[in-house]
């Protein structure tokens, strides 16, 4: 569908998703809550893990448990194998040029924190300009709060639209020489909208800023590809990638990560320590101190693997249908209010119900079996944006079906009632 | 498990959600506090007016859900006219029905009205809706402080 920086990549014959079997893959999919079965619609908090991911980490764990980069032992060389495979399995799913451009961390947040804290911090002068999008996620605010305010630098907001767009001329004008970095969501979590990440990348860099993309809200739905983007950064979460929490990824530039100074100090990050002084070690391990995520990462791999075996056109096909299924049938019950109506658009649709709390209905559609989000979404300046405290949000990944959709329709017309 | 949804909302709490009492401020000297649950984003104010010993007016304004609306309504309701101890007291009770704590028959019933909210010690999620005006009630009562109450 012509997203900037998502292009196709070349995989197997296309199939249509067979949902029914796919589901089949992920075991809390068959579960009931409360007598009823899960109908589960909350994908941008988490998404839910593929037997392959739960058994990847389990055999890590049971199997395959030692320390990485340090034994010479038989445990310690297998973990270190499997763990060090991901890497590459990483470079690949974003096209990323290098291997060791690809750092793991903690997920999305840290991420950022270590962009801001090792890149902005080192880089950045009393009135730089940092640019953010309004509907940015907390996470891709506050690091950049926190660097401005050590460094003296500036944070801004580039406006977005009625329908939750960038405005695209206001962006322009905003960037200028001052403008250091740019930080921009690839996917919103709060309103689903596709930004074009290439398209202000190409603007940003006019005026030689960088910019770091958010892309925990991506990496599930489309095939990202870090150098038809073209950004300089570019943050992902495992968990949302039906991975495993606590392990996420990092992507940047290795000339930027290589005059970065490291962020955390400890193992497996330095070259030579001594009382006199330290040397770093190369990168990816300079910005990795510490025993890291080796279960997790290792389930990221299992969960990349999946992901490339069902393919992104396919799970983009599917989630598009699902999108404009529960667009209509949501918007046709009375007193609805669409949040975030973007041209480009990816499976959330955010909502307000008319008389009746985010919150309330949060409770009424879980009584239900149905499970959303309600809230702000970490995204408040969102909120304030569109002038509502909070929203219910439903988001959708591929193995969501369209019963799913009538269940959460249902479940709209008991709060109704409820609420008559 | 089966959670009951009428159990939750219940038609006294939908008619003070829809329609609050005491939903205003109060002038001074009446003091007040700011509640706010940072998770989901409900805020509320509550002003208090004491005379003496007497909580002579309780009034609230703010936005939430249905739960948090009416916990505030039926709280305003239910301590005007209390002493500050026993106002206080009442809010001490009032958490334990919300949490499940609250034992005895004769305890639950000299809660009145306030009653209706006893569904909540089934949704664990949501007692903090409900508590929130009685965590501002309590500041509010002390005189108001700098911060805001966080339900955190």
């Amino acid at each position: 569908m012509g997203i900037a920086g998502t292009a196709p990549r070349p995989r197997g014959p296309a199939a249509p998703l067979d949902v029914g079997s796919i589901r089949k893959d992920f075991p809390i999919l068959s579960m009931r809550v409360g007598g009823k079965p899960l109908v589960y619609l909350d994908n941008a908090a988490t998404g839910q893990r593929p037997s392959v991911v739960i058994e990847a980490v389990r055999r890590s764990m049971a199997e395959q448990n030692a320390n990485v980069h340090r034994g010479v032992h038989y445990l310690s060389e297998q973990a270190t194998l499997a763990f060090d495979a991901v890497r590459e399995q990483a470079r690949a799913f974003l096209n990323a040029p290098a291997t060791h451009e690809v750092l793991f961390v903690r997920g999305t947040t840290e991420g950022i924190n270590l962009v801001a804290q090792s890149y902005g911090r080192s880089t950045l002068k009393p009135g730089d300009e940092i640019l953010l999008t309004t509907m940015e996620h907390h996470s891709n605010i506050v690091p950049w709060q926190i660097v401005a305010g050590q460094t003296g630098a500036v944070v801004r907001a580039i406006p977005i639209n009625d329908a939750g767009e960038v405005d695209l001329d206001a962006y322009r004008t905003l960037l200028s020489a001052r403008t250091k970095i740019v930080g921009v969501v690839h996917i919103s979590n709060a309103l689903g909208t596709i930004n074009p990440v290439a398209e202000m990348t190409r603007l940003a860099h006019e005026v030689g800023a960088v910019v770091v993309v958010d892309g925990a809200q991506a990496v599930p739905h489309t095939a990202v590809d870090v150098q038809a983007l073209g950004c300089d950064f570019y943050a992902s979460s495992g968990h949302k990638m039906f991975g495993p929490t606590g392990v996420g990824l990092l992507w940047g530039r290795t000339e930027l990560l290589e005059a970065m100074p490291p962020w955390q100090g400890g193992g497996d990050m330095i070259h030579t320590v001594s009382f006199a002084g330290t040397t770093f070690a190369p990168l990816p391990a300079k910005f990795e101190a510490g025993t890291p995520a080796i279960a997790e990462v290792i389930g990221l791999g299992a969960a990349i693997r999946y992901l490339q075996g069902i393919g992104f056109d396919a799970i983009g096909a599917w989630e598009r249908e699902l999108l404009t299924r529960a667009t209509q049938l949501v918007q046709a019950v009375p007193g609805i209010r669409l949040v975030g109506t973007a041209r480009e658009k990816a499976g959330v649709l955010s909502f307000t119900l008319e008389g009746i709390h985010p919150h309330d209905l949060g409770t009424i559609l879980d009584a239900e079996g149905v499970a959303i989000r309600a809230g702000h979404h970490c995204a408040q300046p969102v909120m304030q944006r569109f002038g509502v405290h909070a929203t219910a949000r439903a988001s959708f990944a591929f193995y969501n079906t369209f019963d799913d959709i009538d269940a959460l329709v249902r479940g709209l017309h008991r709060a109704r009632e409820v609420f008559a | 498990m089966s959670r009951d949804l009428d159990e939750l909302y219940q038609s006294v709490i939908l008619d003070h959600n829809k329609t609050p009492r005491n939903f205003h401020e109060l002038p001074p000297p009446a003091s007040h506090a700011d509640g706010h649950n940072p998770l989901c984003g409900d805020r509320l104010t509550v002003w208090v007016d004491v005379e003496g010993d007497t909580v002579k007016e309780v009034a609230f304004l703010g936005n939430g859900c249905a739960i948090s609306q009416a916990s505030a309504s039926l709280m305003t309701a239910a301590v005007k006219g209390k002493s500050r101890a026993e106002a206080i007291a009442l809010a001490d009770e009032f958490q334990k029905l919300v949490t499940g704590k609250l034992e005895g028959a004769a305890e639950r019933k000299a809660l009145g009205k306030l009653q209706a909210l006893a569904g909540v010690s089934e949704y664990p999620v949501r007692v903090k809706c409900a508590s929130l005006a009685w965590h501002t009630l309590k500041a509010a009562l002390a005189g108001a402080p700098a911060e805001p109450i966080t339900t955190e």
